[in-house]
C-alpha cells in the first residue's frame, strides 16, 4: 500500500510573526521555517504504518518554493521513502494545493492520503477536505487513531461530544489531529540517508493545474492590544461592566 | 522561565562564513558535510537539545545523582534521555565509520556538542568522556581491544570514563600510584584508588569502559613510568556478551558546587583481589597517549564556556524583556519599561552576547583547522593547521571557560535579586560553569602549556603566523569608512600590537626568567583569547557588511556589526592593560615572601 503525505513549509511555531507595515500580510523574511506540526504527525503515522508492515511506500509531497526541499528532507529523515516537490513561487491557496495533489494522486495512485488537518500559518483547514472531494474519495478528518486493514480505514476522530469512529473504504483522505501520535526525533543516520533518497521536482504547469489565487486578501492586522485591567468596587459593579462594557453577559 | 533555543542562525553563520565549512566539505573523508546536510543536522540536534535535554537541566540539578551500595542512580529521566540520545545516533557523529561512526567533521561536531552543553551541561559530560576514551582506543589500542570495545562505545550502548586523578596526583600526574601487575594470560591486575572520575558509575548504559593510568612493577619513577589500561565494569566474553562483574567499584560520589546530575566518582580498583585490566599500546607511554586525547577533551571543555555564555545570555535576555521596572532614564512620569531599555542592562546583555559570539567563532574556526590538520591531502597544510590548533586549544579552553563564569555571573546580575534565587535558573548556570575552568587542566595549567610548550619551545613561530593573519584583516577593515568600522579597526590594531609585544616579551623571558614569564601566563592567555575573539568578530562584521551591501536586509547582519563594535570598545580595549600585566606584572606577583601572605 502506498501512502501519500503532503507536507507544508510554514513559519516555525516558536516564531512570533509581525504584520507587514502595509497590512498586506505577515513578514516572513529571515524567519525560521519548519514543517507544519500537523504534517509531522501525518508523516509519523504513515511511517509507523510502514514499519508495521501495513504500508509499503511513503511518499512525501510539498508544494511551494525551492526551500520546501528542506521540508521534504525532514520528512524523509523521519522515514518517508521519497519526495516530490511541486515547485512554484506563486501564492498557493488550499484549493490550488488540493488540485495539485489531485493531479499527483491520479499519477501515483496511493491507497491513502494522510495529511495534517490544518497548517499553522493560515489555519485554513480545507486542503484535505477539498482533495477528497476532487478525487471523489471518502474522508475522515481530525483523526486521533487510524487502523488500515482489508481495504478499509477505521478512523477515530475527535468531535465536540467525545470520540467518533468511522469506517471508510480505501482509497481515502485522512487528516490528523494533535493526539494521533507523538512524532519521533529523526536519528542522525536517517538524516544522512535522507540526503540520498530520491527527490523529484515538477511544476504546476506540468501537472496541468492553474494555481492562480481565487481569494483576495484585503487586509492583515495585528490583534488588538489588551488594555490594562481595572479594579471593581463590588459584584454589582463587575456585573455591570461585564454587561455594558465587555458585553459578554 | 526561559527555555533554551539553539542559536542555529549564528551557528550557521559561523560555520559557513568564518570557519569555512565549504572548504572542510572538500577535504577527503568530509564530503558528507554539505550545507544542506549540516543544516538538517543542526535543526534536528536543536530539537533534541531543546525538547529532551534542556527540560532535564533544572530537575537534574535539584535531584542530583545518588549513590548507594557502590552504585550510582541518575536523576529521573536521564536514563531514558540517554537511551534516546544513543539510539538517535548522536554519540557516533564524529567517530570513525569503521566502528559504526558517521565520520562527520569536528567543526559540525563542535556546533552540535555546544547545543548539548548549553541544554544540559551535566548530561553532556557522559558523551564527552566516552568520546575521549574512544579517541584513545582508536589511536593507541590493539586490534583486539578495538574489536571488543569500540563499536559498543560508538553506538553509545557502553560509555567511557577517564581515570587519571588520585588524592595525591591532581595536576601533577607524575605522582600516580595505582599499580598494575602483569598476569600469565597477558592481562593485568589493577589496584588503586582514583578520584574525581566523571561518570565513573551510572545506570544509563550496560557497561562502562574505564581508562586507567597505573604503574607496572618495573616502571621508572615519574611521568615516564605511567601506563594506560582498559578496565571494564563488566568483563566481556569472547562472543561480545557481558561476563563477570570486574573489581572496579564506585565507593562514593562527591557533593559539588554544580553539575549535580553528573556523578563524580571515587573509584576503587582491586579491593577484592584485583581489577582485570588490559594494557593500551605500550607500557610506560600512558601519559603520552593521554595527551593525545587531552587536546580533544580540552577543546570540548572550552565549548562548555561558549555554551554557558549562550545559555546564560538567553535567560538574562528573556528576563530583561519581561521584567518591568522604572521609567526610561531621563523620562519623568513616563510609563514603566522593561529593564532591557536601561543602558546598564543593555551593556550587560551586550557583553554576554558579544562574548558568546566571539568565543563560538574562535572555537569553530579552531575545529575547522583541526579537520584540515587531519584530512588535508597536503602534509605542509596539515602541519600548519595542527600548529594553529595546538596553539589555540589552551586559549579556547582557558579563555572561553573563564569568560563563561563571568558571563554566567553577569546573567545573575541582570536578574537582580531574583538571580540569587535558584528558581530563576540563572544561579545554576554560574554554579555549573565554575568547574569548566578547573577540570581537564586549570586555567593556570592551560596558560603554562600556552607559553611553554606552544610558544617558547618554538620561539613563538606559530603565534607570529597568527598575528600575521590578524594583521592581514587590516586592509579590508581600512576600506570600510562607517563609524563602527573605524572604531573596530583602531581597537583591533592596538590589540594586535599588544599581543605581539607581550608575546615577544614572554618568549624572550621564558628562557631567562621562567618564574616571571609564568607570573604573566594567565593574563597572556586572556589577552590572546580576547584578541583572537575580536579577530573573529571583526571578520564577522566584514562579512555582515558585504551582505548588507549586497542588498540582504536580514537584521542579523546589522546586529552582528553592532555586536562587533561593542566587543571592540568594551573587550578589545582591555588588551593593552592585559599586555602590561604580562610584561610588568611579575614584580608585584612575586613581591611578598611566603610568610607575608
Amino acid at each position: 500500500m502506498k501512502i501519500l503525505v503532503p507536507v507544508k513549509r510554514v513559519v516555525d511555531y516558536n516564531v512570533k510573526v509581525r504584520v507587514k507595515a502595509d497590512g498586506t500580510g505577515v513578514d516572513i523574511a529571515n524567519v525560521k521555517m519548519s514543517m507544519n506540526p500537523f504534517d509531522e504527525i501525518a508523516i509519523e503515522e504513515a511511517v509507523r504504518l510502514k514499519e508495521a508492515g501495513v504500508a509499503t511506500e511513503v511518499l512525501a509531497v510539498s508544494a511551494g518554493v525551492a526551500g520546501c526541499q528542506e521540508t521534504l528532507r525532514t520528512a524523509m529523515a523521519i522515514g518517508a521513502d521519497r519526495g516530490i516537490l511541486i515547485e512554484t513561487d506563486a501564492e498557493l491557496q488550499p484549493l490550488a494545493v488540493a488540485k495539485l495533489l489531485k493531479a499527483l494522486c491520479d499519477k501515483e495512485q496511493p491507497q491513502a492520503v494522510i495529511c495534517g488537518k490544518q497548517a499553522i500559518d493560515d489555519d485554513a483547514n480545507q486542503t484535505g477536505q477539498m482533495l477528497a472531494a476532487l478525487l471523489g474519495w471518502p474522508q475522515a478528518t481530525f483523526a486521533s487513531k487510524v487502523v488500515l486493514a482489508d481495504g478499509k480505514a477505521t478512523v477515530t476522530r475527535e468531535v465536540d461530544g467525545g470520540l467518533e469512529t468511522l469506517e471508510i473504504a480505501l482509497p481515502a483522505v485522512i487528516t490528523t489531529d494533535l493526539r494521533l501520535n507523538e512524532p519521533r526525533y529523526a536519528t542522525l543516520p536517517n538524516i544522512m540517508k535522507a540526503k540520498k533518497k530520491p527527490l523529484d521536482t515538477v511544476t504546476p504547469d506540468a501537472l496541468g493545474v492553474d494555481v492562480a489565487p481565487r481569494l483576495k486578501t484585503l487586509k492583515v492586522a495585528e490583534p488588538a492590544k489588551r488594555s490594562a485591567g481595572v479594579k471593581v468596587a463590588d459584584v454589582a459593579d463587575l456585573v455591570a461592566k461585564l454587561k455594558n462594557e465587555a458585553k459578554v453577559i | 522561565m526561559s527555555e533554551y533555543i539553539a542559536p542555529v542562525r549564528d551557528m550557521q553563520f559561523v560555520l559557513k562564513e568564518l570557519a569555512g565549512l565549504d572548504q572542510v566539505a572538500k577535504l577527503p573523508g568530509c564530503e558528507e558535510a554539505t550545507p544542506d546536510l549540516v543544516d538538517a543536522v543542526l535543526e534536528e540536534a536543536a530539537k533534541f537539545a531543546e525538547g529532551v535535554l534542556s527540560p532535564l537541566n533544572v530537575p537534574g540539578d535539584q535531584e542530583g545523582a545518588k549513590w548507594a551500595d557502590k552504585a550510582v542512580t541518575m536523576p529521573k529521566g536521564f536514563k531514558e534521555a540517554y537511551k534516546l540520545f544513543a539510539e538517535s545516533g548522536w554519540t557516533a557523529l564524529q567517530c570513525e565509520p569503521e566502528w559504526g561512526g558517521q565520520g562527520l567533521p569536528k567543526v559540525l561536531g563542535a556546533a552540535v556538542s555546544e547545543m548539548w552543553k548549553s541544554a544540559n551541561h551535566a548530561f553532556s559530560l557522559c558523551p564527552l568522556l566516552t568520546n575521549g576514551a574512544i579517541e584513545a582506543l582508536v589511536l593507541t589500542g590493539s586490534d583486539e581491544l578495538k574489536k571488543t570495545y569500540l563499536e559498543k562505545m560508538v553506538s553509545g550502548e557502553w560509555t567511557g570514563s577517564m581515570n587519571l586523578t588520585e588524592p595525591n596526583a591532581g595536576s601533577d600526574l607524575a605522582a600516580v600510584r595505582t599499580k598494575a601487575e602483569p598476569q600469565a594470560d597477558g592481562s593485568y591486575k589493577v589496584f588503586g584508588q582514583k578520584i574525581f572520575i566523571t561518570y565513573g558509575d551510572h545506570d544509563m548504559a550496560d557497561n562502562i569502559v574505564h581508562l586507567v593510568l597505573a604503574r607496572t612493577p618495573t616502571a621508572p619513577e615519574g611521568v615516564k613510568g605511567i601506563s594506560l589500561f582498559v578496565v571494564p565494569k563488566f568483563l566481556v566474553n569472547a562472543d561480545g556478551s557481558l561476563g563477570a562483574r570486574n573489581d572496579a567499584y564506585c565507593v562514593s560520589i562527591e557533593h559539588k558546587l554544580g553539575i549535580h546530575a553528573s556523578p563524580t566518582a571515587v573509584m576503587a580498583f582491586g579491593d577484592h583481589g584485583g581489577a582485570v585490566g588490559y594494557l593500551v599500546g605500550e607500557e610506560n607511554r600512558g601519559l603520552e597517549y593521554m595527551f593525545i586525547m587531552m587536546n580533544a577533551a580540552r577543546f570540548g571543555v572550552g565549548l562548555e564556556g561558549v555554551a554557558v555564555c549562550e545559555r546564560a545570555y538567553q535567560r538574562a535576555r528573556d528576563y530583561a524583556r519581561d521584567r518591568i521596572q522604572c521609567t526610561d532614564i531621563g523620562v519623568r512620569g513616563g510609563p514603566k519599561v522593561a529593564i532591557i531599555a536601561h543602558p546598564d542592562v543593555r551593556r550587560m546583555l551586550m557583553s554576554m552576547k558579544s562574548q558568546a559570539e566571539a568565543s563560538r567563532a574562535l572555537a569553530y574556526v579552531v575545529a575547522a583547522a583541526h579537520d584540515a590538520a587531519i584530512h588535508h591531502p597536503d602534509p605542509e597544510t596539515r602541519k600548519q593547521n595542527q600548529a594553529f590548533v595546538d596553539l589555540m586549544i589552551p586559549v579556547v579552553k582557558g579563555w572561553s571557560t573563564e569568560i563563561g563564569i563571568e558571563v554566567a555571573s553577569t546573567g545573575v546580575q541582570v536578574h537582580g535579586g531574583m538571580g540569587f534565587i535558584e528558581e530563576t535558573g540563572a544561579a545554576q548556570h554560574l554554579r555549573d560553569a565554575r568547574i569548566s575552568a578547573i577540570y581537564e587542566g586549570t586555567t593556570g595549567i592551560q596558560a603554562n602549556d600556552l607559553i611553554g610548550r606552544k610558544m617558547a619551545r618554538e620561539g613563538g613561530a606559530t603565534l607570529k603566523v597568527v598575528i600575521g593573519m590578524m594583521r592581514a584583516l587590516d586592509a579590508d577593515l581600512a576600506k570600510q569608512d562607517g563609524e563602527h568600522f573605524v572604531a573596530i579597526r583602531a581597537r583591533f590594531t592596538a590589540a594586535v600590537n599588544a599581543v605581539e609585544k607581550a608575546g615577544d616579551w614572554l618568549v624572550k623571558t621564558y628562557a631567562s626568567d621562567v618564574r616571571s614569564a609564568a607570573a604573566g601566563a594567565v593574563p597572556f592567555l586572556r589577552l590572546l583569547g580576547v584578541v583572537a575573539g575580536g579577530w573573529q568578530m571583526a571578520r564577522a562584521a566584514l562579512v555582515a557588511q558585504a551582505k548588507i551591501a549586497g542588498g540582504d536586509a536580514d537584521p542579523f547582519y546589522v546586529a552582528k556589526i553592532g555586536t562587533a563594535r561593542f566587543y571592540a570598545d568594551h573587550l578589545l580595549s582591555q588588551a593593552e592593560g592585559l599586555a602590561s600585566s604580562v610584561t610588568d606584572g611579575a614584580a608585584g606577583v612575586m613581591a611578598l615572601a611566603d610568610e607575608m601572605f
